[in-house]
């Protein structure tokens, strides 16, 4: 697969909505390309999806297996009232900064889609100290441009509210927009999968595009739960670079994706993964995690008697907002690694992996 | 004495390999089974009749920490906590960094330095830095890596009449006293399991409870003492010296009722000095280890210790010995089947 | 059914204390099932035969509460919170041990009230020294809330609604359906330490293994002066849960109680909880997953001596459950 016909499926994927909890549409979209690429593509009773490839098994011993855990779906809101007016409230659905939002385009899931805006009050309508205050959620409202009675006609409480964005190649090669948190993680899966298609490798893989990653790692705990794999690797996004903010935390865009390090990775999963990148010229930068991930990854480690897991993670500014950016190298280094892991562990592997 | 052993050793959550090998090494010519799962569980069999005791005992093996997250261009170590530390306990300490515990010390700016201001506000983390003596990173890089683990300098020692000192109590005296039991031929046999990442979330336990199926378990724990000026006897959670502290509830965990009766009534009737934990704070092993699979009955009992999760704690030796003994007592009773 | 909420409100059970309340429900609901057992962390569960998978309904029987962790010398209490109570609304309030022992709580003297915590309550049992005090209460025992169940106009009015109301409609429900014939096995669950972090359904849902779960628990109401941006009214209707802070309820479990909530002319509520959790939030992430719902009833209050509810979404609430019951999930839910 090219880098181009890649960051064409990452646009593709990032223009389309996938709240947490209604990721139906974008997992289809998935769906479409994984099945290109893989032998059986289904979903489980959570409804991730699970994209199949069967491994050449060699020599004797149980196959093994890896789980390449990529979650599809993305921060948004849920409308929790319809005020007298038509004019909405809503929750989060997911970790959202408010101040993000102001004046922010939306797309109620009614019975139909319906085009809104979270409203802003002007200026001039603002004293000096309302403009100081800390603002929530409570404080905002959507306009649909529909009285109540009318919104009633078209939309429910509880429906999804996702957050509207045309993804944009920049002249420097970025790309910028939406919940690239985590579809560059499914593009990446999806890379890989091209990548192996055709090719031999040990190893049974399940490509798992996971659901509600984002309200607490929970299609994860499922998939983990249900796959059983021997080995787990999730693919995700992690902060980028910016003023003020210190090295450690923040990682460099364009220059590889990162390989965490730390409690949450098993140290031979992670020392295989630099040791291809080195031998692949694949650039990565060393990610260190003192505790939790926060990625599917955390969630897979401790599933049944413990899954050995990776975390490859892709450098991305503007988390949770509209504006996400990132490289499209970083992406096609990470699908490439990733499928040379994907090729390297072996049963062999697989046993030497409790520690003494 | 293993704790002395035990508490010297580094072993960071995640980064346990060293108290595991110590505790494989005093337990290895043993009529005891050993194994390891891959997160670094060390489950530990006491062979005896043939009943399947199906009672699990644990105590965690990782202490809190740091973590190296940044060289920085002046040789100087960004670091971030590893479960729950007050960073002003970080100030003027000496720290052992990575695989090969090279020595560093975590300074701060001289007193003469700071503002009159200054001084009146406690350092954060992001403030400190730790200095291996490097004079820029390239030379730092050669002694130290990012997401090296960084421990507490500390060494045990014995203090005042029947006192210790040293660090990462919580929980090494947990597996000490595992370690009495285990090496102990008057003790019945039960499964023992040193667990990883408690600090971090009992991410070991979570594993190591649904890989044993036990019935019940107990866990031991090293916890909070507060018997100290300032602080009021209600408010003290536990004290020195009156024995070990039997828990009635935590965060993670309300203790199995028959349980906490059983280890009380065993303590009454072996005339062994006990409290209860009188803090219903914090998480255990316990938590995870409850809600694995169909359910597991759980209880609490932990050595009562000052100054936990710094680099120096303090314990007494009577309440050590008195937690060996009731342990023993109740698992010699029957009920700890 | 009055008098079963009554008597299930007024029972002490905070978590991790709930044999009396259990035996209570076991009592009365046992001659409608097939099976009744309690599970190791004291789950009680309900079973009714029938073709796989199976229908997990749950509620849960604990009730908030305090414990003691300290006796003083004068014979006073320190306490601690067992699950979400605000020492506040605790003031002046009266607490029953399991041993049927009373006692009030108040603050130690204090400057203002917003410097109010734990660490400056203290339950008074009226006891004159410590040893006295220690012969009614010792320290890990817990104590509820001790309230008076009231009928009010067509609303009820209690402590521990949460969820002795569900437990209710659980055993109304399955007293309904004995006898006759069902298109799935069901297991009535009546979960302990919910309001510890869903600590009972965790481990019965794993043991269990059902196809399907429906958690029925209260939520809270928008409807009161300045109420939170919250849709839910009393007397509208139960509450068909879409989301709280625990789980996002399957959408085809969503929709299918929807569905049959309208043909049979129930009023129903959708129901949006931005704080909180239930049952269904442990239960659906069970083993690989169980595509589970949640029936709410609105309730004010919560978490204080006086939760309130309405009678008609409690009669509603049985009514939609057991036609729910008597339909095929394994058809109705796709």
């Amino acid at each position: 697969m090219k880098e181009a016909q890649l960051t064409d499926i990452l646009l593709e994927l990032s223009e389309n909505a996938g709240v947490a909890g209604d990721e139906e549409g974008v997992v289809g979209l998935a769906a479409r390309y994984f099945r290109q690429y893989t032998d059986r593509v289904e979903t489980d009773r959570f409804g991730n999806l699970i994209a199949f490839k069967r491994g050449e098994k060699n020599g004797t011993g149980e196959q093994v297996s890896l789980a390449v855990l990529t979650h599809i779906d993305e921060i948004g809101a849920m409308v929790t009232k319809i005020e007298a007016e038509g004019f909405l409230r809503f929750t989060s659905v997911g970790g959202i900064d408010p101040r993000t939002l102001l004046g922010q385009a939306v797309v109620v899931h009614g019975r139909t889609p319906l085009t809104g805006v979270i409203g802003a009050l002007a200026p001039h309508l603002l004293s000096e100290k309302e403009r100081k205050k800390e603002l929530k959620m409570e404080h905002l409202f959507i306009d649909l441009g529909l009285t109540r009675e009318q919104a009633l006609e078209r939309l429910n409480v509880g429906d999804f509210i996702s957050l509207e964005q045309k993804p944009l190649k920049l002249p420097t090669g970025c790309i910028t927009g939406k919940s690239l948190d985590n579809r560059a993680g499914v593009a990446a899966a999806i890379f890989c999968a091209a990548e192996l298609a055709g090719m031999k490798h040990d190893a049974d893989i399940y490509f798992v595009t996971t659901l509600q990653e984002e309200v607490g790692l929970r299609g994860a705990v499922t998939a983990a739960y249900g796959l059983a794999p021997d080995l787990a690797v999730a693919v995700d996004v992690t902060h980028g670079e910016l003023p003020g903010l210190s090295s450690g935390d923040v990682f460099k865009l364009g220059q590889g994706v990162t390989i965490a390090l730390g409690p949450n990775i098993h140290p031979a999963l992670s020392g295989l993964l630099k040791e291809l990148a080195r031998e692949q010229r694949i650039p990565y930068q060393p990610e260190p995690i003192p505790a939790s991930s926060s990625t599917d990854a955390w969630a897979a480690q401790v599933s049944r008697e413990g899954i050995p897991a990776a975390l490859l993670s892709i450098p991305l500014r503007y988390m949770h907002s509209v504006v996400e950016m990132l490289h499209p190298d970083d992406l096609t280094g990470c699908g490439r690694l990733l499928s040379h892991f994907a090729r390297s562990v072996d049963r062999r592997f697989v046993e030497g992996l409790a520690c003494f | 004495m293993f704790l002395e052993t035990l508490s010297n050793l580094p072993g960071v959550s995640g980064d346990e390999a060293r108290v595991r090998r110590a505790i494989v090494e005093i337990l290895k010519d043993q009529p005891l089974e050993l194994k390891c799962d891959t997160m670094g569980n060390l489950y530990v069999r006491k062979k005896g009749s043939a009943r399947d005791s199906r009672v699990m005992l644990t105590a965690h093996m990782d202490e809190v920490g740091l973590m190296v997250m940044a060289v920085e261009k002046n040789g100087h170590l960004k670091f971030k906590a590893v479960g729950s530390l007050d960073s002003r306990v970080l100030v003027a300490k000496r720290v052992k960094v990575g695989p090969d515990a090279v020595p560093g010390v975590i300074g701060v700016k001289a007193v003469h330095l700071q503002k009159p201001g200054e001084r009146r506000k406690p350092f954060t983390e992001d403030q400190l830095t730790i200095d291996i003596g490097a004079s820029n990173g390239e030379e730092a890089e050669k002694y130290v890596r990012v997401s090296d683990y960084v421990s507490f300098d500390s060494t045990f020692t014995a203090m005042g009449e029947g006192y210790f000192r040293g660090k990462a109590f919580d929980d090494r005296a947990g597996c000490a006293v595992l370690l009495e039991l285990l090496l102990d031929p008057e003790t019945p046999p039960f499964d023992a399991v040193f667990t990883v990442q408690e600090e971090i979330g009992s991410r070991g336990a979570l594993v190591a409870a649904y890989t044993l199926q036990p019935q019940r378990a107990l866990v031991l724990e090293g916890t909070a003492a507060a018997d100290t000026p300032g602080t009021e006897r209600e408010q003290s959670g536990t004290v020195l010296g009156a024995g070990p502290a039997i828990s009635i509830m935590d965060s993670s965990v309300i203790v199995d009722r028959e349980m906490l009766r059983e280890l009380v009534h065993t303590a009454e009737a072996a005339g062994i000095p006990y409290q209860y934990r009188r803090f219903t704070g914090a998480d255990t092993d316990a938590g995870a280890i409850a809600l694995s699979r169909e359910g597991v009955k759980a209880a609490v009992v932990s050595v009562p210790c000052r100054y936990i999760h710094s680099p120096h704690g303090v314990m007494r030796e009577s309440d050590f010995h008195h937690t060996v003994a009731l342990i023993r007592a109740w698992l010699q009773s029957g009920t700890g089947k | 059914m009055e008098a079963l909420m009554k008597s299930l409100c007024e029972a002490y059970g905070p978590s991790g204390e709930e044999k009396e309340i259990r035996a209570l429900i076991e009592n009365a609901v046992k001659d409608s099932v097939d099976r009744i057992y309690t599970d190791n962390l004291g789950n009680l569960l309900a079973v009714r035969e029938g073709p796989e998978p199976a229908l997990l309904l749950s509620a849960h029987m604990d009730e908030i509460g305090v414990i003691v962790t300290h006796i003083d010398e004068n014979g006073f209490l320190r306490i601690a919170p067992v699950g979400g109570v605000a020492p506040h609304l605790l003031l002046g309030q009266r607490l029953r041990f399991k041993n049927g022992a009373v006692g009030t709580v108040y603050h130690e003297k204090l400057k203002e009230l917003r410097d109010l915590d734990w660490s400056k309550l203290y339950l008074d049992l009226g006891a004159g020294s410590a040893a006295e005090a220690k012969n009614v209460a010792q320290i890990g025992d817990m104590a509820c809330l001790h309230q008076p169940f009231d009928s009010l106009n067509g609303r009820y009015m209690a402590k521990a609604l949460d969820d002795r109301v569900g437990c209710a409609i659980l055993i109304e429900t399955a007293r309904r359906l004995a006898g006759a014939p069902l298109p799935q096995a069901i297991c009535f669950l009546f979960s302990v330490q919910e309001e510890v972090g869903l600590r009972g359904a965790t481990t019965a849902a794993y043991s269990i293994q059902p196809g399907y779960g429906l958690a029925v628990d209260v939520t809270r109401a928008g409807d009161t002066p300045k109420a939170p941006l919250m849709e839910v009214s009393l007397g509208k209707g139960p509450a068909i849960k879409v989301k709280d802070s625990s789980v996002i309820c399957s959408p085809k479990v969503r929709r299918f109680m929807m569905e049959v909530a309208s043909q049979h002319e129930i009023p129903y509520q959708l129901e949006v909880l931005e704080r909180g959790g239930t049952d269904a939030g442990a239960i659906h992430l069970s083993r690989g997953g169980v595509p589970t719902g949640a029936l709410s009833i609105p309730c004010r209050y919560i978490h204080t001596a006086s939760e309130m509810v309405d009678a008609a979404d409690i009669q509603n609430a049985v009514k939609l459950l057991e036609i729910l019951c008597r339909t095929s999930w394994s058809e109705g839910v796709s």
